[in-house]
This record gives C-alpha cells, structure tokens and sequence, in this order.
C-alpha cells in the first residue's frame, strides 16, 4: 500500500539537494519530461485557435467559480434525478468516512480504482486500509507506485521516476503472478499488468473513481484516459463512488467542446486520449454515489488572487516545462499536487504552518514557462510571489530585506553603500559565510568595479 | 529624441560597464541621455521574495524618479518586465500609485526594444569579431516578449558569427533569490546552461540581463572554461575603434 504525504518531514531545499544529486532519477525525469514537452508543443501547434480555446477555457472556469454554488445545487439535483446520491464532505476525513460507510454497506471488502488525483489527496486508500478495505490501482503507472510501495510523482505519470528496469525488478517482486521470464519490453511490462488486472475487474463489485469534469447541467461526469483500465472499472462494478472535487464542474455540455481540445493536447500530447467516458447518475443500472470534497477549496475560492488555481484541470503541462520539477521530480514537494501547480495549490489548501509548505512558493525561479503552457493561463508566477508575501519569514531574512530596502530608497544612501562596498572589496572572500554560501559553493563572484556608473556618470556623463 | 536611462541597482553597482555602453551606443545614435540620479532600484527582489510593502516603496520611488520622460530605457530585461509587467498588479486599480504607474510603465523600454522598435534601428554600426551564443533571459522571453530583437541587433553586427545555444529558453537557474534559496536546484540549472554554452564552441555568451549572465558567467569561470559573458550592450557598443566602455 503506497504510503501517504501527510505530515513529510523536510523543506523543498533539502528535499530538492538530496534529489538533484540521484543521476539516475535526473537521467529518467529528463528524457521523460522532455519527450511529453515535445510531443505537447507540436500537437499544441497544429491548432490555429489554440490562444482562443485556451482564452475560452479559462473564461467557461472562472464563470463556474464564480457561480459555484449555484452550479453545484444543479449539478446535485441532476444526479439525484437520474437516480444518483450526492454525498457533501468538508474534509479529507470526512470524504474518507462517506467512502469507508458506503464501501462497507455493500459488505465488500475490496475496491478497485480509476486513478484519481482527489482521492490521493484525502489519503483514501490508507483511510480504507484503516477499515479493513483494500483499494486496487488499475492505472498502470498507479499500479507501479502501489506496488513499489512508493510516492506517485507526477500527477499524469506517477511513475515518471521510474525507468523500464525498475518497473521489471517491481513487478517481478510484488505482483504475485508476474511472468517469470518478464523483459524489460514496454509491451510485455503493460501485458503482465493487464493480465493481473484483468481477474480483479471482474471479480470487484465496488469502484472509486474521480472524474476530470461534471456537466451541471446534465448530472454527468467524466473521465479522460489513455489505457481503458479506468472503463471497466466504471462500468462492470454493481456500485460506483465517483470522489470529485468541487472545482471539477463545468456549466453545460456545449463547454465540453473547448476542455477536450485542451486536455489531451496538453497533457499527454496527443491530439485526443483514447477513451472518454461518460455516465449519468445510475443510468447504466449501478448503484451512483458522488461524494463531493471541499478540503480548503472554498478558501482558495475566497482568495482573489490564488483562486485562479482552482481552474486546474491536472493536465501536468506545467511540470513537463518545469526545470525545477525537471531536476526535484515529484517527491521533493511532500504533496500529490507537485511542479509549479503544487507550488501554488498545496500551501493555499493545506496553509503554511509547516516548514514544507511554508518553502513550496519559493520552489520555483519564477521562469514563466508554466503560465505560458498552461491551457487554461493560470498564471502561476503570480500566485507564488503573492504567496511568498503571505508565507513566514525568517526573523535574519527580515533584517536583511528591511536594511537593503531603506538603502534602496535613497540615492544618496545607495551611493554610500557602493563606496563603502568598493572601498572594502579587497576583504570579499573567495568563499561567502552564512547562506550566502550557497551562492560560492557553485559560483565564482563577480568583481566588484572600482567605480558605481553613477560615480562615472556624475564625473564624465 | 530625449531619454532617461535606468540602469537598474545591480549594473550600477555591479556592472558599470552596461551602463557606460548604454551611454555610448545611443549618443552614437543621436539619443540625447539623461540620468535621472535619483533613480535606485526597481523592487524586484523584494516583491519576488515577498516582501511586498518594500517594493511597493521602490515602485512608487521609480514612478517618481521618471514621471517626466518620454521614454525610459533599462538595459535589464527582467526590470523592465518587472516595472511593466509586475508593476500594475502591485497597487489596486483606482489608487493615486495606480494612476502614476499607468503613465509611467508603458514608456519603460527594454534596451533592444528600444533600438528596434522606437528607434527602428537594427544595425547599430557595431564591429565585434568573435563567435557569440545568446541566451534569451526568462523575463526577457516570456515577460516582454522581446521574441527575436537581441537576435536580430546581433546579427547585423559586423564580423560577430552567432552561433545558436541549445536549449536556450530554459531558465538558467538564477532567478534573483532562488539561487540562494534553492541553491542545489539553482546550481544544477546553471550546470546544464553552462554545458549547452560550452556545446556551441563560442567565446562570448551574450544575453540582455546581468543577473542572469552573473550566474551563468559565475558558473563557467568556477569551471575555468575560459567563456567570457557580455551584456548585449557590450556588444553593440563595440566598434572598430574599439569596445568603448
Ligand atoms: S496548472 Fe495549468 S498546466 Fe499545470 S496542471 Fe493545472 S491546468 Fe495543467
């Protein structure tokens, strides 16, 4: 059972060192990140009206969140007339409890999953655990992290961290009825998990699901995916609990249109993900429940300028670009949500209180290449520097911002410190003390001129 | 045409030398150049490390300093996105700071902006006769767009061969305090941009922002690779009579 990250010790700095120092994990994020981005920037091309769906997409999700309650009121009496429950939970434990009762009413004790970012962030499989309920990944990569005993590290590719070696030496060890003679092959690892899967969706009367959208209008929800894995678990189960986060919805149908142009595009590169399924309360004769989770989104919501965050649709784009996320991967930032969208997400619905979260605004160089990729333009530079204003200082970090802006504001100050700083350069050691350490380790300084240019400029200018 | 220069804290400091060739490259223009001495800093570090009451203090200065100009021209391609950019998210719209920064952001230039898109100059009669690799800056790239103007300045520069750097639009790993922040990810960064440097066989690697070129250039020379930075400035400035600066 993968482990959750619930109360990881550490700060992204150290987490990040000890990361960017694993070869064979930069090795594996590199070619990986880079072939999506890729493949993501070419399909990305095709499209002549990319700048407008992306406009669109985020117009259609900043009216829901604007409207969010009202749209959520529909969405609960649409699936309640087509036959569905509508379940309300504030928090992760609240959702986990829902679940747990409902699981536990069908006298089952095992459930099968799509992969779901929703029910990852509540700690659901380890809440069902606690109960006596064992929760199956299908996912493919899922299954690779389940059974590794391991963090997912990406939100589209759990197992990104991952090479095909190591997925081998995983399956050959924990899953019970891998193929002894199982090679590295992609297609031989995919069919060794389809086989084991494949007993268990027909054997599991229950399954969780998340979903990537829910129409208000219609009571439907959705779910996008490459293998299939996630459909029949969605349709050969007697009870479905579908696990969705407020954020999810979208207002009609006709809106569908702009958000499957721009998911799969951006997420996996490819110009449309190979199955999109749709259902509607208890339409197909299951028995349909819809736990809906708050867990700090209302806050977000309150927030004017880190509520854009709520537009996310997991597409991952922004990690793939990320060249922080690039050399961390995904564990350095002890959240299910990592790379820039962590970033911004999981300080605003977990608060800063920890060392963890209180560093993950500054886990980022503020480079811009998330906004620019992000399909619905959250612009993610923006939310970290607003967090940063937000998040603990350090009482030395204070002192040294507070005196470096009174010298700032002054021009005759500034032009003091320059004369003190040239007459006192010869003392500059090669090696600084204190944080600014970090800086020599790597770094050669720069020499400090034997004049400021206002100095030249008021001699000769 | 009459211009304000604003040379930003660190090339003041720092990095003299920009500030000369800035000096020097659009009198050889026919820019009549003033420097507003009371300029200081634009802020950036403090609002990028969120300390937010600071830089409004520094926008406000800014505002102040280069309300009566015409045209403000910065050779830093992350200040000026930072006064053009940053700065209008800064104060709620409405406000007596809002007003004074909407009049003052949209004259602010960065230096190839200026050269191409006011001036409408490409060839500056520069003459500088080495293999040069330009990296395109973060907030050069995705903050002002600057798009293919450094590029092109350069390539209308006599005897200089640009060679292209792989990987250029990656973030080079500096990104003001992240580099001491973050110092294992930020030195990797600047590792893998030092090595796409060396890659291309150029002597000089140029870019539009000192900050950046401080840590990338501090990089190679911890590595002794024996590649010299130049600010774009420098270059444009060079003529046969010799880098003026
Ligand atoms: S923030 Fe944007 S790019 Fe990143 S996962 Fe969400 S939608 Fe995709």
């Amino acid at each position: 059972m993968s482990a959750t990250f619930l109360g990881m010790p550490g700060d992204f700095p150290t987490n990040a060192a000890r990361a960017v120092k694993d070869s064979q994990l930069r090795y594996n994020l590199r070619k990986a990140t880079h072939t999506i981005r890729g493949k993501r920037a070419a399909v990305v091309d095709e499209l002549p009206d990319w700048h407008e769906l992306r406009a669109a997409g985020k117009a259609v999700k900043d009216e829901t969140l604007r409207h969010l309650d009202r749209y959520l009121l529909q969405l609960e009496e649409a699936v309640t007339a087509a036959g569905g429950h509508v379940h309300w939970a504030r928090d992760a434990a609240e959702a986990n409890r829902i679940v747990a009762d409902l699981v536990k009413a069908t006298g089952e004790t095992e459930v099968v999953k799509v992969k779901s970012m929703a029910t990852q962030e509540i700690g659901l499989n380890e809440a069902l655990a606690a109960e006596g309920i064992t929760a199956y990944e299908t996912d493919l990569a899922e299954l690779i992290v389940q059974l590794g005993d391991d963090f997912p590290s990406h939100i589209l590719v759990p197992a990104i961290h991952r090479n095909r070696a190591e997925i081998r030496e995983i399956f050959l060890d924990k899953m019970g009825d891998a193929p002894p003679g199982l090679t590295d092959e992609p297609a031989a690892l995919a069919e060794a998990a389809r086989l084991h899967l494949r007993e268990r969706f027909l054997r599991s009367k229950v399954a969780v699901s998340g979903a990537n959208f829910m129409i208000a209008e219609t009571g439907t929800l959705v779910v996008l995916e490459s293998e299939g894995n996630g459909r029949m678990c969605l349709t050969l189960p007697e009870t479905l609990i579908s696990v969705v986060g407020i954020e999810k919805l979208l207002p009609t149908w006709r809106d569908l249109e702009v958000f499957l142009q721009l998911l799969p595009r951006s997420s996996t590169g490819e110009r449309m993900n190979p199955y999109t399924s749709t259902w509607t309360g208890s339409a197909e004769g299951q028995d349909f429940h819809l736990v809906l989770l708050d867990n700090g989104r209302t806050d977000v919501l309150a927030d004017e300028v880190g509520r854009q965050a709520l537009r996310c649709i997991r597409c991952s784009a922004c990690l793939n670009v990320c060249p922080v996320y690039e050399r961390t991967g995904g564990h350095a930032y002890g959240s299910v949500y990592p790379g820039p969208i962590g970033a911004i997400l999981t300080p605003q619905l977990r608060g800063m209180s920890s060392e963890l979260d209180a560093s993950l605004p500054y886990a980022s160089s503020l480079c811009g290449a998330c906004y620019e990729v992000c399909p619905v333009a959250i612009d993610i530079p923006e939310v970290l520097v607003d967090l940063r204003a937000k998040a603990p200082h350090g009482a030395a970090e204070r002192a040294g911002m507070r005196v470096a802006g009174w010298i700032l504001n002054d021009q005759a100050r500034l032009a003091r410190a320059q004369h003190a700083a040239i007459r006192l350069r010869r003392l500059v050691p090669k090696r600084l003390p204190g944080p600014l350490s970090a800086w020599t380790d790597t770094r050669d300084l720069p020499e400090i001129p034997d004049e400021s240019f206002r100095d030249w400029w008021e001699r000769e200018g | 045409m009459r211009v304000a220069l604003f040379i930003t804290c660190v090339n003041d400091t720092l990095f003299p030398g920009t500030g000369k060739a800035v000096v020097s490259l659009l009198r050889r223009l026919g820019c009549d150049v003033d420097f507003p001495a009371a300029q200081t800093c634009c802020g950036q570090m403090h609002v990028n490390t969120g300390y937010r009451d600071e830089g409004v203090r520094l926008a406000r200065h800014f505002t102040e300093v280069f309300a009566g100009y015409d045209a403000v021209v910065a050779p830093s391609g992350s200040c000026a996105a930072m006064v053009r950019e940053q700065y209008p998210k800064l104060v709620r719209p409405g406000s007596r700071g809002a007003t004074a920064i909407a009049e003052v952001a949209p004259r602010v230039h960065e230096l190839s902006e200026f050269l191409v898109d006011v001036l409408k100059v490409e060839d500056v009669g520069a003459y500088f006769p080495h293999r040069v690799t330009y990296h395109p800056t973060c907030h050069s790239l995705r903050g002002l767009h600057l798009g293919d103007r450094p590029t092109r300045l350069l390539q209308q520069v006599r005897g200089l061969e640009l060679v292209p750097l792989p990987g250029a639009q990656e973030c080079c790993g500096f990104g003001g305090t992240f580099a001491v922040k973050n110092p294992a990810v930020s030195a990797a960064m600047g590792a893998d941009k030092a090595r796409n440097v060396l890659d291309t066989g150029a002597e000089v690697l140029c870019a539009a922002d000192n900050s950046c070129l401080m840590h990338i250039g501090g990089t190679l020379s911890r590595q002794q690779t024996g590649i010299r930075v130049m600010h774009l400035a420098e270059i444009l400035a060079a003529t046969d009579g010799g880098t003026r600066s």
